[in-house]
């Protein structure tokens, strides 16, 4: 049987790790390669590393970096920050990524997706939405880290994504980041109605019961954050996975 | 020498990265006149059967593997779509493949209404014969990562070391004589790849 992907998303900001709520009030974790090697020798299914100062300061991804982390680790590795050509797209894909997540580019410039799935497959190319609601209460897609409205439908969107090729749609809300509240159930239900490709369910885990809510919603994998990288009411830094037994008899 | 053949498809530096970190040094290479050399090749692969063949062809890499393969017989071993080329032809596109393992690479589908997501993506496990050397140190614990939309079929069973569950049982580690092929990427899979490539070494 195909195991359940449960996949720490690590947030990237000026090259320091950091913790979000409500994708603000960032909180230093740790140097990003030591908490990596953590990751690796507590085997988890696969790791998101999204540089989220990248889009917004026109710097681009730190290719450095990402070299330094892809010779640690030896599991399915995602980039995700300030990726908008398909050069970027190869450069991250041989330094030993195996997935791409656009975020911004998707918005602004969705015909990157329709390339990029026909140059590299799209298995490799995840477009990630970031969930919010507008004033009226309705479910909008929002770019640069929670601050702008596409004013589009995020399941509409998602269902475009999916045409132009998106392999897979990491879906965040806005709200939830870092409030350990439980994702957003309903919004999971609903998209992955839509979608044939698989959904990766983000923003508001904060129990492995939550995890099993998303894939009981229709999501196929579950990412998180806080829950990886903080314990005890006092949200002191500890980077921890479940054990294999855990997820094993969670999702049994 | 091992010689991770690159005919400008897949992710050859995590193989680099990991043959490194259990102590061996390898060569990314496209060049005939290296792989000629090598004592050992990994044909790695993303992306389409037939750009795949294709790209092999154009490179002029199509003879000197055949050569290692089936004269020299040099341990060569195929990862993802690198397993699917060891095989007579894939759905998924009109080129030949190499041929050096008696299977065709077929598309998953839905069965009885159950509707299979593809491609298959994730962790999963093998079931396999612990006699065959490939498996030293690996136990049923042993899981690996596997991304892809075509399995393998092997025609005869004496081809199939492992089989993995995903909608049916396909064949996820292949062999005939020197050539291996596994459908996951050891690469990607922690310390479960480590020891396989480990002992793929030490063939």
């Amino acid at each position: 049987m195909l195991q359940v992907r449960v996949i720490p998303s690590l947030l990237l900001k000026d090259n320091k790790l950091v913790k979000s709520i409500k994708f603000k009030k960032h909180k230093y974790i740790g140097d990003p390669i030591n908490a990596i090697k953590i990751f690796n020798d507590k085997e988890v299914d696969e790791l998101v590393f999204l540089d989220i100062s990248a889009s917004k300061s026109g710097k681009g991804p730190n290719f450095k970096l990402l070299n330094e982390i892809a010779s640690e680790c030896f599991m399915p590795l995602a980039y995700g920050g300030g990726i908008n050509s398909l050069n970027h797209i190869e450069k991250i894909l041989k330094l030993g990524f195996e997935k791409i997540i656009l975020n911004y580019a998707a918005a602004v410039n969705p015909t990157l997706i329709n390339e990029a799935s026909k140059e590299f497959g799209s298995s490799t190319l995840v477009v990630s939405i970031d969930v919010k609601k507008n004033l009226f209460n309705k479910n909008r897609v929002f770019v640069l880290n929670g601050s702008k409205s596409t004013n589009k439908d995020p399941i509409d969107y998602a269902k475009e994504m999916q045409e132009r090729g998106a392999g897979e749609i990491l879906l965040n809300s806005v709200e939830r980041d870092g409030t350990m509240e439980g994702y957003d159930l309903d919004l999971i239900g609903k998209m992955t109605n839509v979608l044939q490709i698989p959904l990766v369910a983000c923003g508001g885990a904060g129990k492995l019961d939550d995890f099993k809510l998303a894939i009981s919603s229709g999501a196929s994998a579950v990412s998180a954050g806080s829950v990886f990288v903080f314990k005890g009411p006092n949200r002191a830094v500890l980077i921890n996975y479940p054990s294999i037994k855990d997820l094993e008899n969670l999702f049994r | 020498m091992v010689v991770i053949v690159d005919y400008g498809m897949g992710n050859l530096n995590s193989i680099k990265n990991m043959l490194k970190k259990i102590g061996h040094s390898s060569i990314i290479s496209s060049e005939v006149e290296e792989i000629e050399k090598a004592g050992k090749v990994i044909l790695p692969g993303v992306g389409s059967f037939d750009a795949a063949m294709m790209n092999i062809k154009r490179r002029n890499l199509f003879d000197v593997l055949n050569y290692k393969a089936s004269d020299e017989k040099v341990p060569l071993l195929g990862i993802c779509l690198g397993m699917q080329l060891l095989t007579n032809s894939s759905e998924e596109g009109e080129e030949k493949g190499f041929g050096w393992i008696n299977a065709d690479t077929i598309k998953f589908e839905n069965k009885n209404g159950e509707i299979l997501k593809v491609p298959h993506m994730g962790w999963n496990r093998i079931k396999f014969d612990p006699s065959s050397l490939l498996f030293q140190g690996l136990d049923e614990a042993t899981k690996f990562y596997f991304v892809h939309s075509y399995y393998v079929k092997c025609h005869s069973q004496k081809n199939s070391l492992a089989k993995t569950q995903y909608g049916l049982d396909f064949d996820s580690i292949i062999n005939n004589d020197n050539i291996y092929g596994t459908q996951f990427h050891p690469e990607k899979s922690h310390k479960y790849g480590m020891q396989l490539l480990k002992n793929f070494m030490n063939l």
